[in-house]
């Protein structure tokens, strides 16, 4: 093969070693990110990671202490927002309150001095795009919520940025209005092809929405990959932890086998599990994630961990169930219906055996675990 | 009977505070020159007034005054509001508490040190000692009224106008100023009002070229209470009462 055949197409946006400290305290530190054209990239991460202040950068509205980042190549760091082609869909949407929904929508192409015959055929387009042709002389505080978010992501589409940044735009909906604005989102990014930076906190959204996402915390990235990558094999008790359900049950590496597989000493049960990502040494401590849909409950006389139920909930598709094991920590198992299983159904208080569907445990180093 | 006690009390107040006024006012009309009795109703002191060319001048010179005061005082003041609400640099809490300093000092106090620093730079004393001094005194009530509308502004709404592309100019003028005009049009007011009837800092200040109506009243109250004065009162209360329902109409109207 030669070079140019692996080369990967290079990146539209290429972040490297930003930092940013807020009076002495690292908000973000060498932060290295390539984001390609036409991606849905998600920032993730809990409050005070420094997701916010990463796109914020990107916008134009703080100044990195460190680092460079380059739009098509072109380090953009020096430019003030209004030269930026980047548009900004922002939390709480900032609609200009003192203009009608059009005045709003229209207001990039004003600033850019565009002839107001195009500026009307632009902004109808748009509110077509986004179902809000005939809510356009009213002001933003005579819509709902969604129509709100929808008139923002208009208002930030209708300059056709090279990238789109969205800090966390879908949190003030309710449940069922975030569900239908996730789509419409994906829908809006495949019809105009634009690159998409988004930016949450609520994990199931990542995961729903991203091609890649970005796990950030305390100001550093955690783990860079598909949501699959991130969700099935976590590079961190954090990652593990923060996206999705995890069951963490305490486990000691015995021994490593030829094949790279592993036995471990799982909670007084010596088992042979998948070959960790990292090089296992005797005596490791680990940990091993199972996420509740891997679980599997049998009944006492089977083989497996024991432990009894302790609170079972219906949850329309699947059962959930917390089993405090005898050996330890409680588990979350999440069951899906299966008309072979007629008993499927435990009581609380039933004693159960725990076990999991073979090859699908994840192993970690025990960061908690003293060295 | 409390309640009663409390109308009575409700009423008592309200007496004392319109009492004055409508005495002025009646006045006014009085056909009779003597502040004591009723002579019919009469135009004549408005005549007197109109003709009173010394007392038209001061007049005239004082709206000027106020006005000049209101205008400056609201563009420095707003600017230096933005300046304090948006940014963060180094001795903004010091500025700050200078401004409160400002408010605070006896006028006195503004009026001697404000006259030994004209005299110090050799200035002739007239309109533009009076503006200057009048702009400093109204300052911070302009900048902590213009503050306080500021302080709910949503900032994210000039950084959504930049990110839009507009410059910081246009920021200022398509989002700031239509948002917040409220604010400017009562800190205008203020400024005026205050300019109108300062007596203090213009007795320090006025040149003998240019005379202005507190002044001037001042000076011919003391020979004797001339209805003229009440004519005067009358229409600058008229002014007023026009003044405040006309930003009450322009506030009620923006609201709804």
């Amino acid at each position: 093969m030669t070079d140019a055949a692996t080369a990967k197409p290079s990146p539209q946006l290429s972040l490297r070693g930003l930092a940013k400290r807020f009076d002495g305290k690292a908000v973000l530190s060498d932060i290295q990110l390539d984001i390609h054209d036409g991606e849905f990239i998600t920032l993730l991460g809990p409050s005070g990671c420094g997701k916010t202040t990463l796109l914020r950068m990107l916008a134009g509205f703080e100044t990195p202490d460190e680092g460079s980042i380059r739009l098509d190549g072109a380090d953009i760091v020096g430019l003030p927002p209004n030269h930026r082609p980047l548009n900004t869909v922002f939390q709480n949407y900032a609609l200009f309150p003192h203009m009608t929904v059009f005045q709003n929508v229209a207001y990039g192409l004003r600033m850019e001095r565009c002839p107001a015959a195009e500026i009307r055929t632009r902004v109808e387009q748009m509110l077509a795009m986004v179902q809000l042709s005939e809510f356009a002389a009213r002001k933003p505080h005579q819509l709902s919520g969604g129509q709100q978010q929808r008139v923002a992501i208009a208002r930030a589409v209708i300059k056709r940025p090279r990238v789109l940044l969205l800090d966390e735009p879908l949190s003030a909906l309710d449940f069922k209005l975030r569900k239908t604005m996730q789509l419409e989102l994906k829908r809006i990014q495949r019809e105009l092809g634009i690159t998409f930076v988004f930016v949450t906190h609520d994990q199931e959204e990542a995961l729903s929405m991203s091609d890649r996402v970005v796990v950030l915390n305390q100001g550093q990235i955690e783990q860079l990959g598909t949501p699959r990558e991130v969700y099935e094999r976590p590079a961190s008790l954090f990652v593990a932890r923060f996206v999705g359900e995890a069951n963490l049950l305490p486990g000691e590496i015995a021994g490593v086998a030829d094949d790279g597989r592993v036995q471990v000493d799982v909670m007084g049960q010596r088992m042979l599990l998948r070959r960790p990502f990292f090089p296992a040494t005797p005596g490791q401590k680990v940990k091993i994630l199972l996420r509740p849909e891997d679980m599997r409950l049998g009944t006492a006389d089977e083989s497996g961990f024991p432990g009894r139920v302790l609170e079972r909930s219906y949850k329309g598709s699947t059962l959930d169930a917390v089993v405090r094991l005898d050996a330890g920590p409680d588990i979350l198992a999440s069951e899906f219906f299966d008309e072979d299983y007629p008993d499927f159904d435990h009581r609380r208080g039933e004693p159960v055996t725990v076990t999991w569907v073979p090859s699908w445990e994840w192993l970690l180093p025990d960061a908690d675990a003293p060295v | 009977m409390s309640r009663w006690l409390l109308r009575g009390y409700l009423a008592l107040v309200y007496l004392l505070l319109y009492l004055p006024i409508l005495v002025l006012v009646v006045f006014a009309f009085n056909d009779n020159r003597s502040a004591y009795s009723w002579g019919g109703f009469s135009w004549r002191w408005f005549e007197a007034l109109f003709n009173n060319r010394s007392l038209m001048d001061a007049a005239l010179n004082s709206l000027l005054l106020a006005a000049s005061t209101a205008t400056l005082t609201m563009i420095i003041g707003t600017l230096t509001a933005v300046a304090l609400q948006r940014y963060r640099f180094r001795g903004k809490a010091a500025l700050q508490g200078m401004l409160f300093v400002v408010m605070m000092s006896p006028e006195i106090v503004m009026a001697i040190s404000l006259l030994a620093l004209f005299i110090l730079l050799g200035m002739q004393l007239g309109f533009v000692s009076l503006l200057l001094a009048h702009i400093t005194f109204c300052l911070p009530f302009v900048v902590i009224t213009v503050y306080a509308q500021l302080s709910g502004f949503d900032n994210r709404l000039m950084e959504a106008a930049r990110d839009l592309g507009a410059s910081e100019w246009q920021t200022l003028r398509t989002v700031l100023l239509p948002m917040i005009w409220p604010a400017l049009l009562a800190g205008w007011l203020l400024g005026f009002t205050l300019s109108l009837d300062d007596v203090v800092v213009s007795t320090f200040m006025t040149g003998p070229g240019f005379d202005v109506l507190p002044l001037r009243i001042y000076s011919m109250v003391r020979i004797g209470l001339s209805p003229e004065v009440n004519a005067l009162g009358a229409l600058l209360l008229l002014l007023s009462l026009i003044s405040l329902m006309l930003s009450h109409l322009i506030l009620t109207r923006k609201r709804s």
